[in-house]
């Protein structure tokens, strides 16, 4: 049996009369390269916030390596390895590229509470830093603040921040999303190289980013699994090309 | 991928500007040296230089929350009235009064207060936080008016007993040399410290928390712990300013609790330049001269020109005095590279 990083079992997320997330059963192996795809509205992003604890589930139970993390925080599930990117940059705009990844490395180091030393005496957490910075190629930006860098660098940051958290688990939502074809290539190039031990879930809308990344795919139709499978698997289910078809044919399932 | 070995990453640029931010600049003992001027050159003024270190300190207590942390408030008089009240009334019953153990416990009471209803507002963001933090000062007034017995209601308490500070300098009045000293001299470890902190991992990620604060929560970051100890640390120390203006003017009374005290503090922050440090110093200098010399010419009308400057600002600079200063230097430093 594989180790499995992160589980759902029977998770539901109710809002009103909505219900988003519905009776989810879902397995991240460790180390997997697994996409979460579904039309607009699917709960992606809510099923995203479940397993991150931003928001508590209606029923059901989360998972990490066999341990309940249902009633766990956001803050403490971070500590225990789950990391996330948020679809819509979620950045300290004001601060330098440098600044952003030293706020997280700080965090997870521990070195966040210090008061009465200056930040720059943490050479460790610099060095991690720019080390991060160097992998994703942005070292040449870290002094921009990131209000001045092109939009695909940004999304390099998100993917640095959450890097900076040395993750077990990394969460992708939508990484390429808003960025010019020109670019995207640099967002995918860092996901290619992520660290194998890392188990990573990627939302994403472009087929032709899923098909190349994953090795699992899971199919979410109004906040239920409609289908999981390998990518050929999925590509000739009849049922996803229903769903995706006149919605999203731009890019055609099986290409 | 070349990948640098460590000590060509700590060498970057971007890592030795970050090693090195805290470093002192040298145009930072200026403010200082102009303080020690402004006491040979004004004898005649030390009220007034008095007030205005006093409120530059309520001013830098304000940056801490306000400008570094991102927590808006309209009621940050709560903690200086709690620092003032707190010299008063022990002074006023002749319980305590030797100034600089006064100052501690002036600091103790505020920073209580600032940390038990900063883990109640401190839940809320936005406008429910500046309603809450507003409705906690205007709770403290109206106490400091009920309970006349101790507090003095509206009349205040005046004619404190301020003993002379270490046993010798005394508190005068009409020659407040030894106010003005007392209250630099205090202004200036209070300022080590802030700087201090500002420069520090805790002062980095306050910094996260107003930049962004979901992503804090999302990067592991107790975010509500933060901004109480903050929000307690910025309280003692408006508390230490409110203290301070109680000791230097021997009296009390409700105007350091009120609103108008408050919003003056806020103006002159946005005036001078929030989250910046100095903001505070040029703010209040700013502000308080201009109001001295406005008053002078138009005594019915001063506090439109204060306005006019003050809409001028919010509209064409909103990083105050400082930022048009930052952007001026920096244009004038692209025109020379270029």
């Amino acid at each position: 049996m594989t180790a499995r990083a992160l589980e759902t079992r029977a998770v539901s997320k109710r809002f009103g009369a909505l219900t988003a997330v519905q009776d989810v059963n879902f397995r991240l192996e460790a180390g997997a390269r697994h996409a979460l795809i579904g039309p607009n509205g699917a709960g992606k992003t809510t099923f995203i916030n479940l397993l991150t604890g931003v928001l508590a589930p209606s029923q059901g139970q989360v998972l990490l390596n066999g341990d309940d993390i249902t009633a766990v925080s956001e803050a403490d599930r971070v500590k225990r390895g789950i990391a996330r990117t948020f679809q819509i940059n979620r950045l300290f705009r004001g601060l330098s590229v440098l600044e952003n990844v030293y706020i997280a490395v700080a965090e997870r180091m521990g070195a966040a509470p210090i008061m009465i030393k200056p930040a720059g005496s943490r050479s460790d957490v610099i060095e991690e830093s720019m080390r991060l910075l160097e992998l994703l190629n942005l070292q040449d930006d870290a002094q921009h603040r990131i209000s001045e860098l092109p939009y695909g660098r940004q999304r390099l940051v998100e993917i640095a921040i959450a890097l900076g958290l040395n993750p077990k688990v990394l969460l992708l939502d939508e990484p390429a999303a808003g960025v010019p074809s020109s670019e995207s290539h640099m967002i995918l190039d860092v996901i290619d190289q992520l660290d194998p031990d890392i188990a990573v879930l990627i939302i994403e809308h472009d087929m032709d980013v899923v098909f190349r990344f994953a090795k699992k795919i899971t199919v979410l139709v109004a906040g239920a699994v409609l289908t999981e499978g390998t990518p050929q698997q999925i590509a000739s289910d009849e049922r996803v090309r229903a769903v995706y078809l006149g919605q999203d044919t731009q890019h055609g399932i099986a290409s | 991928m070349n990948t640098m070995q460590a000590p060509a990453l700590i060498k970057h640029p971007a890592a030795l500007a970050l090693a090195n931010r805290h470093r002192l600049r040298l145009w930072e003992p200026l403010p200082w040296l102009l303080a020690i001027a402004y006491f040979f050159a004004f004898p005649n003024h030390l009220g007034f230089g008095t007030e205005l270190l006093v409120t530059i300190l309520f001013a830098l207590s304000l940056d801490l929350a306000l400008g570094y942390a991102g927590i808006v408030t309209l009621g940050h008089a709560a903690f200086f009235g709690a620092g003032a009240y707190t010299i008063g009334m022990l002074a006023k019953h002749g319980i305590w009064s030797e100034p600089i153990t006064a100052l501690i416990m002036a600091a103790a009471v505020a920073g209580l207060i600032g940390l038990a209803s900063g883990l109640v507002l401190l839940r809320t963001t936005g406008l429910t936080l500046l309603m809450l933090t507003l409705c906690t000062m205007a709770l403290l007034e109206e106490a400091a008016n009920l309970w006349h017995e101790y507090t003095g209601g509206f009349d205040g308490l005046d004619g404190l007993e301020i003993p002379p500070l270490f046993g010798t300098f005394e508190f005068s009045p009409l020659y407040p040399t030894t106010q003005y000293l007392y209250v630099l001299a205090v202004l200036f470890l209070c300022f080590l410290f802030v700087r201090t902190l500002v420069y520090s991992p805790f002062g980095q990620s306050l910094t996260g928390i107003r930049e962004n604060m979901l992503r804090m929560h999302a990067v592991g970051a107790p975010v509500n712990r933060r901004l109480v100890t903050c929000y307690a640390i910025s309280a003692a120390i408006a508390g230490i300013a409110g203290g301070l203006w109680a000791q230097a003017n021997a009296y009390v009374n409700l105007s350091t609790l009120s609103l108008d005290r408050s919003a003056t503090v806020v103006i002159i922050l946005v005036l001078g330049g929030y989250g910046r440090l100095y903001g505070a110093f040029v703010g209040a200098v700013a502000y308080m001269v201009l109001a001295h010399y406005l008053a002078k010419i138009y005594p019915t009308a001063w506090q439109l020109g204060l306005g006019l400057m003050l809409v001028i600002i919010a509209l064409f600079a909103r990083n105050g005095i400082l930022g048009i200063g930052a952007a001026l230097l920096k244009r004038l430093h692209i025109g020379r590279s270029a």
